[in-house]
């Protein structure tokens, strides 16, 4: 072994001990506070038609408050002395998300709900049991196909919002598969459906893309314009094309039996998983869909095109890269990824296509990759956090019906604001801090 | 289709192209500044949420009116504040704010009403009523002037008139006023207007702030006005629809009328008739809907007249040092 492979490994090692030290005293930090909290506030729990007292409100904001500058200053001293390159990906991030978390914890004051409680409900319902990470997972398999879309043409300097009507146009790839032949394997079909999906979902990315390569339209109006194209195409073919005879329902047949994809209860019983566990095995292809783009952006000839493009477009015109074949790639990529959600929506869960089979994924995939910093493992951590938020605000809905669901609408606003429009408020401070920290050092 | 048929029709077309054209000329102040909006459909939300929730509590409408405004100019604020002051991506930005008015106005809608995400119905002087022009019941007896003018110009709600003298005045301050120069200098060549002494981030945030006052306007008329309460969801894509008739009209207020008017009837047309023929063949509801869609990627794939943004629209200003 040579010395500085020696070096690096002892370096690796020494950070992974930090970093395990670290996390071991923010766990702990965090459930001592958190006990001391509940044990304040849980004797004047409200019954109903009743309201918390005041100091029960501040109590927990002070404690979130604490709790996120502990979170954030160990995390900051550990950045800041063990891979201080690493400022942007750790540190930015996780103070952007403390900003939404607390903002949150306010709208859920202002309607006179306990934030504390609320958590508790949503973490115990997404990730307390099987049938909640049945769930969760499901969730978490579309927001990383979407995220990973939004990720790809954020490397190439684009943003996609066209996930939705990406996704839902490589549904209707899925259906088609699906119906068309008489598939003898879960395996073939599924193949067979993954190639439908991203096809059809790459090429309703084609034309917006194509549109931004040769004529310079807008890439972000184009596909909010296809979106409600999607949309309005999707109802037309569903009434009026693929709707069962004789049915009123705006769906289509239901798929045949030999195409349905093992679901985690088929796979892993004892596990915990319910019969009706959404979960199946395009979970597994949205992980190999991480590895794909993380193959492809970082260590493929195309990725390191894609991302000098979106450094800099006329840098990357002198080397030698054609911004109409890029443009062209990444949005085709782009558009595919969006459209494999449908692998997990349709043919995973439905098993039939109906009306907006999305569900608004294809928005949250905007969201998970600011959030994962266009990252295939930053949006995996992300699409996790989404899926334990959809599933746990499921939940909180039964418990507290106080708190609607649409609050997940409010926390992914609040994640793409501070993660993406304000990232210079956030960032900025960040970077004086560290730069007066190295002068002192 | 007889004489009473159009004029419902455009009447309907009037009717649900106020909303637009106030959304419309809200993104042409922004647009033409340089600060690109695509969260005119979430103020249009929040809007249509606090005007009906004030004039609910109140019995007011002017108050709705005013709290509605209140509401979009909030947001519109939170636009400038990140995309002018903290210099972030303008449309991300503008995504967050549609979300962020899609969630709250049902949290809050429910916490206050607990009606679904709905608001109670207004009635009486809690909404926009509308009006009689003058001579209206008197010139109603004329052949062919007087049905239009007694059902289609006369017989509306005070705000869609609004909305109409607002085409006229958003001309006049843009293109003959020292200080719609500077707006639109704002948005081509921040640098220069910068170098003549005048703030660029003041008249953004100012450009940003009519914009607000504009889309308050409509979400006050969506709901007080075309309905008599809030819905969720109910500015249902019009924001966007407002967007792609100010990319139809080229950022200029009068095409932005023609636009509006032209999507209006479109969905007027969509709701009044099933089945429309054109030439012996039937079109889909659902195409018409789509229609606005496709004709703006048209209208921005340059093929028929090509549409130009304002130069520096959706780059912040960063100042020389």
């Amino acid at each position: 072994m040579s010395e500085a492979a020696r070096n690096r490994l002892t370096k690796g090692l020494t950070d992974l001990a930090f970093l395990i030290l670290a996390a071991a005293i923010v766990y702990f930090a965090l459930r001592w506070m958190t006990a001391g909290v509940e044990a304040m506030i849980d004797p004047v729990t409200p019954g109903r038609g009743e309201s918390w007292p005041l100091w029960a409100q501040i109590a927990q904001l002070v404690y979130l408050v604490l709790a996120s500058v502990l979170t954030i200053g160990v995390l900051s001293v550990l950045v800041f002395f063990r891979v201080p390159n690493m400022r942007d990906a750790i540190l930015v991030p996780a103070t952007s998300i403390a900003l939404a978390i607390i903002v949150t914890a306010l709208v859920i004051m202002a309607i006179g709900e306990s934030p504390l409680q609320a958590t508790q409900v949503m973490v115990r319902g997404a990730v307390g049991s099987g049938y909640g990470w049945g769930y969760t997972l499901f969730y978490a398999t579309n927001f990383i196909f979407t995220g990973l879309a939004v990720a790809v043409a954020f490397h190439a300097k684009m943003f996609n919002i066209g996930g939705e009507g990406q996704a839902a146009i490589g549904g209707l790839g899925v259906a088609i598969v699906c119906l068309s032949v008489p598939w003898p394997h879960w395996s073939l079909a599924l193949l067979a459906a993954t190639l439908g999906a991203a096809a059809f979902g790459a090429a309703w990315a084609a034309i917006p893309a194509y549109l931004q390569a040769k004529r310079g339209s807008h890439i972000v109006i184009t596909t909010i314009m296809f979106n409600f194209i999607a949309s309005a195409l999707l109802v037309y073919l569903l009434v009026n094309v693929f709707r069962v005879p004789g049915s009123m329902a705006p769906e289509t047949a239901r798929f045949a039996e030999p195409t349905h994809l093992p679901s985690a209860y088929d796979i892993a019983p004892w596990l915990g998983f319910r019969r009706s566990t959404p979960l199946n095995v395009s979970f597994l292809v949205a992980i190999a869909a991480c590895v794909g783009v993380w193959l492809l952006i970082w260590k493929s000839r195309l990725g390191y095109e894609i991302r000098a493009f979106g450094h800099s477009q006329t840098g990357a015109v002198y080397a030698g890269i054609h911004p109409v074949r890029i443009i062209m790639l990444a949005m085709l990529i782009s558009g595919g990824l969006s459209g494999m959600m449908a692998l997990n929506a349709v043919m995973g869960e439905a098993e039939r296509l109906v009306l907006d089979p999305v569900q608004g994924a294809g928005f949250v995939g905007i969201a998970v990759a600011l959030m994962g910093r266009s990252h295939p493992v930053g949006v995996f951590l992300a699409a996790l956090l989404f899926g334990m938020l959809y599933q746990g605000g499921a939940e909180l809905e039964f418990e507290m019906p106080a708190i609607s669901r649409e609050m997940l609408l409010v926390i992914q606003a609040l994640v793409i604001l501070f993660t993406g429009a304000l990232d210079n408020m956030v960032r900025e401070p960040i970077e004086r801090l560290f730069l007066r920290l190295r002068k002192g050092a | 289709m007889d004489l009473s048929t159009v004029i419902l029709l455009l009447d309907s077309s009037v009717r649900l192209a106020t909303p637009l054209l106030l959304a419309c000329l809200a993104g042409l102040f922004s647009e033409r500044a340089g600060i690109i909006d695509i969260g005119l459909e979430g103020k249009l939300l929040i809007a249509a949420f606090f005007s009906a929730s004030a004039a609910a509590y109140t019995g007011n409408v002017w108050l709705g009116l005013l709290a509605g405004v209140a509401a979009s100019m909030v947001f519109a604020g939170l636009h400038g504040l990140a995309s002018i002051t903290f210099r972030g991506n303008q449309l991300i930005s503008g995504v967050a704010i549609n979300f962020l008015a899609a969630g709250m106005t049902v949290v809050i809608g429910e916490s206050w009403f607990a009606l679904g995400g709905r608001t109670p119905q207004l009635e009486g002087a809690g909404r926009f009523h509308n009006i009689t022009l003058p001579f209206a019941e008197a010139a109603q007896g004329v052949p062919f002037i007087g049905p239009i003018y007694h059902d289609l110009i006369s017989g509306h709600s005070i705000l869609v008139y609004v909305g109409f003298l607002m085409v006229p005045l958003t001309w006049w301050v843009l293109f003959r006023t020292r200080f719609g120069l500077r707006l639109r200098a704002v948005g081509e060549n921040p640098a220069a207007v910068d170098t003549a002494g005048v703030s660029v981030v003041g008249m953004r945030f100012t450009a940003v702030l009519i914009a607000g006052v504009l889309c308050g306007i409509a979400g006050a008329y969506l709901a007080t006005g075309l309905s008599a309460g809030f819905v969720k969801d109910m500015s249902a894509g019009r924001g966007f629809i407002a967007l792609a008739a100010l990319i139809f009209s080229k950022w200029r207020p009068w095409y932005a009328l023609m636009a509006c008017l032209l999507f209006g009837l479109l969905d007027a047309t969509g709701s009044l008739f099933q089945n429309i023929q054109v030439a012996g063949i039937s079109v889909p509801v659902q195409f018409m809907q789509a229609l606005p869609y496709i004709l703006t990627v048209v209208i921005l794939a340059g093929f028929v007249g090509k549409a130009i943004p304002p130069k520096a629209g959706g780059t912040p200003y960063v100042k020389e040092q």
